[in-house]
């Protein structure tokens, strides 16, 4: 403990950091024993609201609170979208609290009684919020442990806690619960804490596999998601939209839609909405909607946009840079260029965007599928000139995120028509409002030009992404000349697209890591080496190499003296959110008909410490079949300002029959600080296969997805 | 024009004085109450919306309350008997097969229907009757080894 600093607050007299009376605090949340903490890493820098700017706490993320009748509430603004931190963090602060995991409750992402929190992304939910909470629970125990030690007349070190009772360890019958301490008090702690590595092998919990808690109301259509809720006087809304991306509405005539019976159109600014408390006579009202809109198009497809992004005027960011270049290409026996197309990709979950909201004298409620209900309620805040608090956001279960739920344009949309028509509104996204509003996973390009000496060392490596980030394309193996572009829009220069654009599963890591695994196996191809011995051989980063070699076992991967072996075995890796990954797939290539089967993929991940081993394979294989969608069938097709993919029909994702067997290694990394678990997987995908392809048939190709046309052409020119 | 539709709804008789076109999957949600039906594409190609409709498996949101006059019709919230869970319904708790558990309800009523259908079922039947649901979280391994467990279960017990 030596690194907190801790305040104590005994009278009820000031202030509180949260702007508010800590009388009103308490009355809020009951009385207790409350301890503050901020999820914040060594390592990574986590946002914390701007100063002034909320009445929340404003550098204390979350808070633990020990009840009077013993319950321990955690609260905090992360939310739960099937990634499974509902079960891990309660975890975590039942090892650190010594009570059962029963008697922890999880309250998340309700901006009224939740402290403030970035949102729910980038995997850091468990990295960087876990060892805080772990301190928090700590500092709550050393108070309940100072409390007993008084109550029962006994030094503190002499104190043992099983299970939520405190009891002399000479006496055992002398002892007091965490309930009975708690009870009548009101104190408040705030912890300042930097995380240290500690020894997790003594704890309970932590690093043992817990199936998830919330699944029995999954299972029976109980748990309520955004569009579930239902309050007095609800209207279900349907809202107009242009048939692209860049219609303005010049004129609108609903006078027809108004008799449709029940229905009220209103209209705010562009945003028109038709109102009723049926969802189908809403809709069949939109239908009776007379709209006109003028286009404005930028002349560009879902096939031109790579050229247009090669051929911009944009920036070139260097990113990283070691050695010499050009004195790297002058050593190299065999350079090999190569230039990837990636495409847009929708997020797809199955819940649409949906949002619900209220407004009551002088307060609005909005219940959201949200990953960032406290940037929601700020934005609500401002567009209605209202203090935030006057401006409640809840968020009830999310049907899916991967990023995509983190713009909240639905809750905006209906809190405006909840304003303007005096009535609470439920908008649910229809399928097709979803897959044109999407703020898609980016296309890009890479051009990436490298070379080995004759020892099939890597000398140079040149490496420009085009619009698409540089996220995974850390030098993880040895290259001593290298260097990392990023072009991208210049300031003040025309938009390539107008497509939405914004974080999706291990954001623009997909992209880098297909590029690089793809480029590293031409040059063991150049190199006239087995893909692993040549990774091997050039990896410097010790982590890599030993999640490298867990995977080649587990596979039982036997190298090869000629590449392509014929046998459709690839080999792909990378790092995403402090995580590394490498994963072997095992393919069928169908010559006639294109079609690719996989029939096994194997994983290896060093995550560091891992809290539920059981959550973590699931989210590691949840990612690598999500991964297959990307792989062999999503691109968003679109022109101009037109998506051209509405809806599931022609937008396909990953289906039953695509899921090979998956086999997976999480490594023993105890003495490990927590990475990230929600992304990494799903990163390698593309190139494993792309490189089982070219092990399979000798072809390779450079764009994604793999559908069974890109086959054919590959194998033509092959 | 409204009409009156009678129909077996998870055993219950049930009277709606409605206009028989209305879409399934709403006039469950909004008239009867019953959410665990999902919306999630409207044109029935992700099977979240998935009931029985005297026992086979049919997408609610393209089918209208005036195609289940005097049907017997079975959603998420009535598949459980006394309180007790149907054996997909367990198998799905008991193999965690499910992340967000939105498209849940809808793959348990298809797997269901699957089971009535063809008590039998191989592993590669249950894939491709399976195909049509769609999950994003990518449950999938889980989901297939659930069906199996509970198509076991429910040849060897009941």
């Amino acid at each position: 403990m030596k690194n907190e600093k801790t305040k104590t607050h005994v009278s009820g007299k000031d202030k509180d950091r949260r702007g508010m009376e800590r009388r009103d605090f308490f009355k809020l949340v009951g009385g207790g024993i409350i301890v503050f903490f901020l999820p914040r890493c060594t390592t990574e820098s986590v946002p914390v609201a701007e100063p002034g700017k909320r009445s929340l706490p404003k550098d204390y993320n979350a808070f633990l609170k020990i009840d009077e009748d013993g319950t321990v509430h955690c609260y905090t603004g992360k939310i739960e979208q099937g990634q499974g931190i509902i079960i891990s963090l309660v975890q975590i602060m039942a090892d650190d609290l010594n009570v059962p995991m029963e008697k922890i409750k999880m309250v998340m992402g309700d901006t009224e009684i939740c402290p403030w929190d970035g949102g729910t992304w980038g995997s850091l939910t468990i990295r960087s919020f876990g060892p805080n909470m772990r301190r928090a629970a700590a500092e709550a125990k050393g108070v309940l442990l100072e409390l007993a030690s008084n109550k029962l007349k006994v030094p503190a070190s002499q104190l043992v806690v099983v299970d939520g009772v405190i009891s002399d360890s000479n006496n055992p019958g002398k002892s007091v619960t965490y309930g009975e301490l708690a009870r009548g008090r009101k104190i408040d702690k705030y912890l300042d804490v930097k995380p240290e590595v500690e020894d997790y092998s003594k704890f309970t919990f932590i690093g043992k596999s817990f199936k998830r808690n919330d699944s029995k109301i999954k299972v029976t259509g109980e748990a309520k998601y955004t569009g579930d809720l239902k309050v007095p006087g609800m209207l279900f809304a349907r809202i107009l939209r242009p048939a692209s991306l860049s219609g303005k509405l010049s004129s609108v005539d609903y006078s027809e839609a108004e008799k449709v019976p029940g229905t009220i159109v209103v209209r705010d600014g562009d945003l028109v909405g038709v109102l009723n408390e049926n969802f189908v006579l809403a809709d069949r009202a939109l239908e009776k909607v007379k709209a006109e809109y003028t286009y404005d198009e930028i002349q560009v497809d879902n096939k031109t946009i790579f050229e247009s992004m090669l051929k911009a005027d944009s920036t070139a960011d260097v990113e990283t840079t070691a050695g010499d270049l050009e004195a790297g290409f002058k050593l190299c026996d065999k350079i090999v260029e190569t230039e990837i197309h990636d495409p847009f990709l929708a997020h797809a979950f199955i819940e649409t965007h949906s949002a619900l909201a209220q407004f009551e004298k002088d307060k609005l409620t909005v219940w959201a599928s949200s990953q960032t209900p406290y940037l929601l309620q700020d934005a609500l805040a401002n567009h209605f000139s209202m203090p935030l608090n006057k401006v409640r956001v809840i968020v009830p279960f999310v049907g899916g995120g991967f990023g995509g739920k983190s713009k909240n344009q639905q809750a905006m949309e209906a809190a405006r028509l909840a304003k303007a028509s005096g009535k609470p509104v439920m908008l649910i996204w229809t399928r097709e409002d979803e897959f044109m509003y999407d703020n898609f996973h980016t296309a890009g390009v890479l051009k990436i030009k490298s070379g080995i000496d004759k020892e099939g060392l890597i000398k140079a490596w040149d490496y420009h992404a085009y619009f698409c980030g540089t996220r995974g394309s850390e030098i993880i193996y040895d290259m001593p000349n290298h260097k990392i572009t990023s072009h991208d829009h210049k300031e003040n220069t025309p938009r390539l697209h107008i497509l939405d654009i914004g974080p999706w599963r291990a954001p623009n890591n997909n992209t880098n890591t297909l590029g690089r695994e793809l480029q590293i196996d031409r040059l063991a191809v150049a190199a006239k080496m087995d893909p692993l011995e040549f990774r091997l051989k050039n990896l410097k980063d010790q982590r890599m190499i030993d999640t490298l070699k867990a995977a080649a076992d587990l596979f039982g991967y036997v190298p090869s003296k000629k590449y392509p072996s014929g046998r459709g075995i690839g080999i792909a890796l990378g790092t995403d959110v402090g995580t590394h990954v490498a994963e072997i797939a095992e393919i069928e290539v169908d010559k006639k008909t294109g079609r690719i089967k996989v029939k096994r993929i194997v994983c290896a991940q060093d995550m560091g410490l891992c809290v539920n081993p059981h959550g973590a394979t699931m989210q590691l294989e949840g990612c690598i079949t999500m991964a297959l969608g990307y792989t062999f069938k999503e691109e968003m097709n679109f022109e101009g300002g037109v998506v051209k993919d509405l809806n599931f029909d022609t937008y396909e994702i990953t289906r039953f029959s695509m899921v090979p067997k998956i086999e997976s290694i999480i490594l023993d990394r105890m003495d490990q600080p927590p990475h990230g678990g929600g992304e990494p997987a799903i990163i390698a995908v593309g190139a494993v296969i792309g490189n089982a392809f070219f092990d399979a048939t000798g072809a390779r190709m450079f764009q994604m997805p793999y559908t069974p046309e890109r086959v054919l052409e590959a194998l033509k020119k092959a | 024009m409204e009409e009156t539709i009678i129909f077996q709804l998870n055993g219950k008789q049930t009277e709606l004085k409605i206009d028989p076109t209305q879409t399934l999957l709403w006039v469950l949600r909004n008239n009867l109450g019953l959410t665990g039906t999902k919306f999630g594409c409207g044109i029935g190609f992700c099977g979240s919306c998935t009931v029985l409709i005297d026992n086979e498996p049919v997408r609610s949101c393209s089918t209208t309350v005036g195609d289940v006059k005097g049907k017997n019709v079975v959603t998420i919230e009535g598949l459980s008997k006394d309180g007790e869970l149907h054996p997909v319904q367990k198998a799905f708790v008991e193999h965690d097969a499910l992340q967000c558990g939105f498209c849940t309800p809808g793959m348990i009523m298809n797997a269901a229907g699957l089971l009535i259908k063809n008590p039998a079922i191989t592993r590669e039947e249950i894939i491709t009757g399976m195909e049509d649901n769609l999950c994003r979280c990518g449950a999938h391994v889980h989901i297939i080894d659930a069906v199996e467990a509970a198509a076991k279960e429910m040849k060897g017990g009941k």
